[in-house]
C-alpha cells in the first residue's frame, strides 16, 4: 500500500493508516491526558506521516514509525506547556512497594461495563509518570516488545524492564484496594426487600 | 535460595513476564506456595494488568476516525503527493 501511495494512489493512504487510528489516538492521549488535544495530536501525526511518506523505510514497522512520530508530536506539546519537563528519570530509585492484601479477589472484566471502574482505571494510568507512562502504554496497551519499547524511546532494554516493572506496582499499589472497594462482593440482589 | 516478601516483589515483572531463569522462577514459586501476601500481590498485579489493558478502558471519541479522514483529506489537497526519497 505504502508503494501505491507513493507511485500516487494517495487515496490509498486512507486505506493504510485505517488498523493504526487507534494506538496512535491512545499513545497521544496518554501523553497529553486530554481527549481533544490528543486528536488533535493524532490528526497531525498522520498529516506528518503523509508528508513525510518517501522517507519510510521498510526495514521498520510502519506501525512503528507512526508511533514514534506521535510520540515526538505529543513530547513537543508537553514541552511547550511545561518548558521544564524531562523526560528522564532516576532508574536507581529504590524499589515501589505494593499494596499488600489478604483478601483479593479476582475482579472480573464485566465490571469494565462500569463507568466508575473504566474512570478509575484511566485515573491511575494518567498519575503515572511520564517516562513510566510511555513505557507501560507501549508494552501493555500497544503491545510492542520490550526491543522495539527501547528503540522507540530511545532508552536501554534494562530501562525498559525496570521502568515497567514499577509502573505495574504502582498501579497495583494504587488500583487493587480501588478497584476491591469499588465491586461488590456479591452480586446477589433481593428484589423483594 | 529462600526469598524474602521484598525480593519476590522486585521479581514479579518477570515472573508475569516469563523472563526469570529457572532457578529463581522455581524459588519464587516455592515462596508463593506458603505466602498468601505474595500471591495476592501477584494475582491482583495480573488482573489489573488484563483489566487495563481492555479496550473498553481507553475508547475512541465518537466521531474520530470521519473528523481524522476528512482534515486529512484537506491536508492532502495541499501537501504535495509524497515520493519515495533516496536514502543517504
Amino acid at each position: 500500500m505504502i508503494a501505491e501511495v507513493l507511485a500516487g494512489r494517495t487515496e490509498v493512504f486512507h486505506d493504510l493508516i485505517r488498523p493504526h487510528e487507534r494506538s496512535v489516538y491512545l499513545m497521544a492521549l496518554s501523553l497529553l491526558r486530554n481527549e481533544a488535544e490528543a486528536e488533535d495530536a493524532a490528526q497531525e501525526t498522520f498529516i506528518k506521516a503523509y508528508r513525510n511518506l518517501g522517507r519510510f523505510r521498510s526495514e521498520s514497522r510502519f506501525s512503528t514509525w507512526l508511533i514514534a512520530i506521535v510520540l515526538n508530536e505529543a513530547r513537543g506539546r508537553l514541552r511547550r506547556k511545561q518548558p521544564g519537563l524531562t523526560d528522564s528519570i532516576d532508574d536507581t530509585e529504590g524499589p515501589v512497594t505494593p499494596a499488600q492484601l489478604t483478601d483479593w479477589r479476582e475482579i472480573p472484566s464485566d465490571s469494565l461495563e462500569r463507568n466508575e471502574v473504566r474512570t478509575l482505571i484511566r485515573s491511575a494510568v494518567d498519575t503515572l509518570p511520564l517516562p513510566y507512562r510511555e513505557v507501560f502504554v507501549l508494552r501493555e496497551l500497544e503491545e510492542r516488545n520490550i526491543q522495539e519499547t527501547a528503540e522507540t524511546l530511545g532508552i536501554t532494554v534494562a530501562s525498559v524492564k525496570m521502568r515497567l516493572h514499577r509502573a505495574r506496582l504502582m498501579l497495583q499499589k494504587q488500583l487493587a484496594p480501588q478497584l476491591i472497594a469499588a465491586t461488590p462482593k456479591s452480586r446477589r440482589r433481593f428484589p423483594w426487600f | 535460595m529462600v526469598l524474602n516478601c521484598r525480593h519476590v516483589w522486585d521479581y514479579i515483572s518477570g515472573y508475569l513476564d516469563n523472563t526469570l531463569d529457572t532457578q529463581t522462577r522455581a524459588d519464587v514459586e516455592k515462596h508463593l506456595e506458603h505466602c498468601e501476601i505474595c500471591s495476592a500481590v501477584l494475582d491482583s498485579t495480573r488482573n489489573v494488568l488484563i483489566l487495563t489493558a481492555d479496550d473498553r478502558v481507553f475508547e475512541l471519541p465518537l466521531g474520530y476516525s470521519e473528523r481524522l479522514h476528512s482534515r486529512l483529506t484537506e491536508a492532502m489537497l495541499e501537501i504535495p503527493p509524497p515520493e519515495e526519497e533516496e536514502s543517504s
